[in-house]
């Protein structure tokens, strides 16, 4: 159990990145952008080929993340440029990549155009790499043992993958929260809230709607990338439904920290991806759930977030007009009385 | 400072719904005017204001702002010059946003946008000065989000954010006419001071011709896409309501036909 869970956060934090990048385009910009199906694979797949190549795993990483952002450009291209409706565009764009990410993999191979998946299993990663200072820390022994000690069960795992991504995590917040509150960034805000109002302060809407889309989408590939190094492999089926996974995560950050201040609101979907890993691990260790249900359950967690809020909110002004009436009631009933 | 020169624009043109928006317009305003523009619904005023701001393009004619032809800039360079108020209270302010970020826009209107704050300390010094103009108190909830704000408020706001950086030219378009009486008043105070105090050229569309004639020191009056009545510096204090009736069916030779236009 316990390890499912710790396996469940240390997911949940890589992919809490790519529900950052989702929150920029739901929530910020206002525009459901589906390319991150797309973009998420265009980033797993361009690490795991630069990987196999025998570029470092940071580069592979970075070059990873500018492969995301122009995806994102062309999104918000066609959008703009093109005027493409929202969702159009970006279904148009996710179903382009599909292909590309199959020639991204391809590269590796010599004998033919396309391949939909890269096995990592013996390459260097940047969790790999960082590996043997890590265990020279003896940091995962420490905590293993205190662990067992406390009777919660060996955890024979490595903590390395949860602290990096502690520190990535904790670095992309900080960057989207100064971001968000630079003059390009609250203009980049407006555009979402008000496209009228910020382009007669001569603001370029285009342009920032191509900015938004090439950040976030630059974070979805990033999180595809450390996840193709996680989990050792590249595949083309990883993105599907990635982006239900992103909004799941804004949904139910937001509805469980809430979105008070800007840093309030990346800490939501921070920890609501980290919470969604955790109720997709307890669903699918019930016995009557496999593997395969992942995507049926995801769609139930988030029409579930979805309805949720509002059940709850009828039957609490349902309970508070009841008890002004009971109180109406008891005043009029004294009234006659005296 | 503001010189429209020939101005036409034709709607659906070649179908039967073929509609003269503007007929040769031409209109000058001289650094510091303030023009009241008056007209029954479909006269054309709204139409002559989205040319000017750069919401729509002239089919033939030019616009000139500050001795620069603006005519083929796209909106959003063209509002450098221009600070514009809309009617719809909700329409000129970014509502999930705070009062000073809203500001902290309006602030970098005629800079390029960098990477720096938006808001500073010394930036919420000069918002707070800014914001004691309006005497609504707003200098003291800078971080509330102005979707919180009352209509009233939020377009005093509107009216800020536009004149905050001096436009060239400022455009309200019945930027009072959503309003109840007593907002619509202090509304119509607030941009009396504001474009007095800083000498901003303006172009006001209202259908309140009581209004039309308080403020400002000349007056138009508009009919089917042309400028029918142009009232001088001179003569506009001496205007009253019925004055103006009597031109306009003078000139056109048939009563009034808006209503709202009478209620003024």
């Amino acid at each position: 159990m316990f390890v499912s869970l710790f396996g469940s956060v240390e997911q949940g934090i890589i992919y809490a990145i790519m529900a950052l990048g989702v929150y920029l385009t739901f929530r910020v910009l206002d525009f459901p952008d589906l390319t991150v199906d797309g973009s998420f694979v265009t980033g797993a797949a361009t690490a795991a080929m630069m990987i196999v190549f025998g570029y470092s795993p940071i580069v592979a990483t970075v070059v990873a993340i500018i492969a995301g952002f122009l995806a994102g450009c062309m999104t918000g291209l066609l959008h703009t440029k093109g005027k493409i409706n929202p969702l159009l565009s970006g279904i148009l764009m996710m179903i382009a990549l599909y292909s590309i990410n199959l020639r991204i993999m391809g590269l590796t191979l010599d004998n033919a155009v396309g391949r939909p998946n890269i096995p990592l299993l013996n390459e260097t990663t940047i969790f790999s790499q960082v590996q043997s200072w890590w265990t020279s820390l003896g940091i995962d022994t420490a905590l293993n043992h205190m662990l067992t000690t406390i009777g919660i069960g060996n955890v024979s795992k490595t903590w390395s993958v949860l602290f990096i991504g502690l520190i990535v995590i904790i670095i992309i917040k900080i960057f989207v929260d100064w971001f968000l509150k630079t003059e390009v960034g609250i203009a980049l805000r407006a555009t979402g809230d008000n496209k009228r109002m910020i382009r007669s302060f001569s603001a370029n809407t285009d342009r920032f709607i191509i900015l938004g889309l090439g950040l976030s989408n630059a974070l979805v590939a990033f999180s595809g990338a450390l996840i193709a190094q996680v989990n050792k492999t590249a595949d083309i089926t990883m993105g599907v439904g990635m982006i239900v996974v992103g909004l799941a995560s804004v949904i139910i950050g937001e509805a469980v920290i809430g979105t008070k201040t800007i840093m309030r609101t990346t800490l939501a979907v921070i920890i609501g991806a980290i919470i969604y890993r955790i109720v997709l691990a307890l669903a699918l260790n019930s016995q009557y759930l496999d593997a395969g249900d992942t995507k049926l359950i995801t769609a139930i967690i988030v029409i579930l977030a979805l309805i949720l809020p509002q059940v709850i909110n009828k039957s609490k002004e349902k309970k508070a007009r009841a008890k002004r009436l009971q109180e109406m009631r008891n005043k009029q009933g004294g009234d006659e009385l005296a | 400072m503001l010189k429209l020169q020939n101005i036409q624009k034709v709607f659906n043109e070649g179908t039967p719904d073929e509609k003269v928006a503007l007929g040769n317009i031409n209109l000058h305003l001289k650094p510091g005017d303030f023009v009241t523009i008056i007209g029954s619904n479909g006269a054309g005023k709204s139409t002559m204001m989205n040319m000017i701001s750069g919401a729509l393009t002239p089919d033939f004619g030019n616009i000139i702002i500050a001795n620069k032809d603006v005519t083929p800039l796209p909106e959003y360079k063209r509002s450098q010059y221009i600070g514009r108020v809309f009617q719809d209270p909700m329409a000129g302010t970014a509502p999930s946003m705070t009062v000073e970020e809203n500001l902290a826009i309006a602030y970098s209107r005629n800079k390029s946008r960098t990477l720096r704050f938006g808001v500073t300390k010394n930036r919420r010094d000069v918002f707070r000065t800014a914001l004691e103009r309006l005497h609504l108190n707003l200098e003291n909830r800078l971080s509330a989000k102005v979707g919180l704000l009352s209509g009233g408020e939020r377009q005093a706001l509107s009216l800020l954010m536009a004149t905050f950086t001096q436009p060239s030219i400022l455009l309200l378009d019945e930027h009072t006419a959503a309003l109840d009486p007593s907002r619509a008043e202090l509304i119509t105070q607030l941009t009396k001071e504001l474009v007095m105090q800083d000498k901003l050229t303006t172009l006001m569309v209202t259908h309140n011709m009581q209004q039309a004639l308080n403020l400002g020191n000349r007056l138009i009056m508009m009919d089917k896409g042309q400028i029918i009545l142009e009232v001088e510096e001179a003569r506009k204090p001496h205007l009253t309501i019925p004055d103006l009736m009597t031109e306009f069916e003078r000139i056109r030779g048939e009563k009034m036909a808006s209503d709202r236009a009478l209620l003024g």
